[in-house]
């Protein structure tokens, strides 16, 4: 069991890219740390880092309060899940799994024992004498889960384990990590671009961006109060809604009124220095007929598209300042072209000054 | 399985292997069956006539101490160049790997011998290690090692091995460099957070994955050892001294070019056919079977 702390870490490669401009990250025992961001925001390699698959080019990376930055990834102690699994095809499922720990000189009986309770674990005792190649990608995923678990390591590092699977196995296998990660009790870091696997699994959210961290924090917290309009943008399906609205340095308090066309604010007050407007799709509601709200804003708008999921709908539509969408329960009532008036509370307003930090 | 394309045309797809297949006839089977018909024929001293003698020749050769001699040359010969011609290419490979600049300049510095005519790469060999003039041979004997492949058997053997691996190497450092490009990084890497240091990666991932090219290389390696080193033995030792280097590749030319024995030679020639047919046989049922394709 183990705490990773992450001081001021940075990665310059050779070509002088600089992958990690400088994150710290201080993950307590036992707790799981998502890292998300896009594609090419420094998330990975900043896993392989703490794997000691890459070096750190300056900062710190410490396990269990040492320093591991000239450790090699032999003796890290740590145990990595692979987005392609990196399942030695050659070796059955069970050398697969008792691969680290005859390396690490366990004694037969033992690694025998602990192959097999680990197996019935995850329910792969009946594919023990398999290839890999002769298993289904959620099987090889469990295979590659078990080779990790059973090691008993003192750090999990995932990294976008769950990329290769169909939707459903995705949804499954998301909630049996968290399940056997709470269970076993063993600090792990995950990385992902899928914002739903992140919200669900986080203990610590974690948002990057270009190499920085953007936020960090408990997962809910974040999607309450996203510290800039990237992580608005980023965390919650579909994003939150970015309107722009002519900042004015120094002014005091402006109402909406001033920005939007016909009278749409309702005497909502936009804070100073604010340059974007946000709010949830599933915050905003549809202006029924002969209602009067007060306290809201009220955003007039042309609905584009309809989609229908089920449970809810979800309508695109066009309003001053940009495209919106907006999340209402059960079947949509409006179809494409039609002219509504959407509400949303003024609790419910998200202000991001010019940079797109939050107000 | 894909599924099949049909073409309705009865005769193109014959016109079309025609081709492959006449040159096959011609530059194989013809040569090949008119070796068999010569294995059985006696020539008389002269050349004037030829006598049907069935398998005489075969009972003949296969009788002569000598011959044994020489497949006994040749195994050794055989298994030593593969042995080294593999060993070095896979080494070279593995730290041509490793090397992180400039990585193409030395792969392809690396692959030039190849390029090398197996007499012209006899001659260097025979130029560097003769024993009165060559430079490498002066240093050997420097350091106390009597050298004299012009003398020793041994030493001929050495050295013809070694101009015949030499040659070898790139080819199969080409072929370890792309199956070694082949190996997922991350399996290294996952092998090496599974706690196996450099050696025991290589040994229990690197190589078994490896396995589909070295068993191919061994197949190539053989077959080239057995065949294509004529120049390489006729340029260094001529299959001397005595005939401790003659292999029998050596042997049927000697025999059949030199001394005019042709039925013999030819009897040797099906023989040694037959021994690379078998030789690969066994290889494919036996070695093959153990090789793990991805």
């Amino acid at each position: 069991m183990a705490t990773v702390d992450l001081k001021d870490v940075r990665k310059v490669y050779p070509g002088g890219v600089e992958a990690v401009k400088g994150v710290s990250i201080a993950i307590p025992d036992k707790e799981l740390c998502v890292l998300v961001g896009p594609s090419g925001c420094g998330k990975s390699t900043l896993l392989r880092m703490i794997a000691g698959l890459e070096t750190i080019s300056s900062g710190t990376c410490a396990i269990d309060g040492k320093v591991v930055n000239a450790v090699g990834p032999t003796e890290r102690d740590i145990a990595m899940v692979f987005q392609n699994y990196a399942l030695y095809p050659h070796m059955k499922v069970y050398d697969n799994m008792a691969y680290g720990l005859r390396n690490r000189g366990t004694p037969k009986d033992e690694i025998d024992s602990r192959v097999r309770s680990t197996a019935k674990v995850l329910e792969l005792s009946h594919l023990l004498d398999r290839r890999p190649r002769e298993l289904s990608g959620g099987q090889r995923q469990r295979v590659a889960m078990g080779r990790a678990i059973v090691r008993n390591p003192k750090v999990f590092l995932f990294d976008e384990p769950l990329s290769n699977l169909d939707a459903k196995l995705r949804g499954q296998m998301r909630v049996e990590i968290k399940n056997l990660q709470r269970s076993l009790g063993v600090t792990s870091v995950y990385v992902t671009h899928d914002q739903l696997e992140a919200m669900t699994l986080a203990d610590i959210l974690v948002v990057m961006n270009a190499g920085l961290v953007e936020q960090m924090g408990a997962p809910l917290d974040i999607y309450e109060k996203p510290a800039s309009t990237f992580v608005a943008s980023f965390i919650g399906a579909p994003p939150m809604n970015l309107l722009a609205i002519a900042a004015k340095p120094d002014s005091q308090a402006d109402t909406l009124e001033k920005f939007f066309a016909n009278g749409a604010g309702l005497g909502i007050a936009a804070p100073v220095l604010a340059a974007t407007l946000g709010f949830r799709p599933e915050d905003a509601d549809v202006l029924g007929e002969g209602e009067k709200p007060s306290g809201s804003l009220k955003l007039p708008a042309t609905v584009e598209a309809v989609e229908p999921v089920g449970a809810e709908s979800f309508l695109y539509c066009a309003a001053a300042g940009g495209r919106i969408v907006v999340r209402v329960a059960g079947r949509a009532v409006a179809k494409p072209g039609d002219s509504l008036e959407v509400l949303v509370p003024a609790g419910k307003l998200h202000w991001f000054d010019s940079t797109g930090k939050r107000v | 399985m894909s599924p099949r394309v049909v073409f309705p045309n009865r005769v193109l797809p014959y016109l079309l292997v025609a081709p492959q297949l006449a040159i096959t006839l011609v530059f194989f089977y013809w040569p090949a069956g008119q070796a068999l018909y010569q294995s059985m024929l006696k020539e008389d001293p002269f050349g004037l006539k030829s006598k049907f003698v069935w398998f005489d020749n075969f009972k003949k050769v296969l009788a002569d101490p000598n011959y044994l001699y020489s497949l006994k040359v040749t195994v050794v010969f055989s298994v030593a160049t593969a042995a080294v011609a593999m060993g070095v290419a896979l080494l070279l490979a593995v730290m041509a790997e490793k090397v992180v600049r400039s990585k193409g300049f030395y792969r392809t510095l690396l692959i030039w011998p190849y390029a090398v005519a197996p007499a012209i790469a006899g001659m260097l060999f025979l130029f560097l290690f003769n024993p009165s003039i060559g430079s490498l041979a002066i240093l050997l004997r420097k350091i106390g090692i009597a050298w004299d492949p012009v003398l020793n058997g041994t030493d001929a053997m050495t050295l013809l091995v070694a101009a015949a691996a030499w040659k070898q190497i790139s080819y199969n450092f080409l072929f370890f460099v792309a199956g070694l490009q082949a190996i997922p990084k991350t399996l290294i890497e996952a092998a090496a957070i599974d706690g196996a240091k450099e050696m025991k990666r290589f040994w229990t991932i690197t190589f078994p994955l490896l396995a589909p090219t070295t068993f191919f290389l061994l197949v190539i390696n053989t077959t080239y050892a057995f065949f294509d080193t004529f120049g390489i033995v006729h340029a260094v030792t001529g299959g001397g001294p005595g005939k401790s280097t003659e292999t029998l590749v050596y042997k049927v030319y000697n025999d059949g070019f030199v001394n005019l024995i042709l039925g013999s030679s030819a009897a040797q020639s099906v023989i040694l056919m037959v021994i690379v047919i078998a030789l690969t046989a066994i290889q494919f049922r036996y070695v093959e079977r153990k090789v793990h394709y991805g």
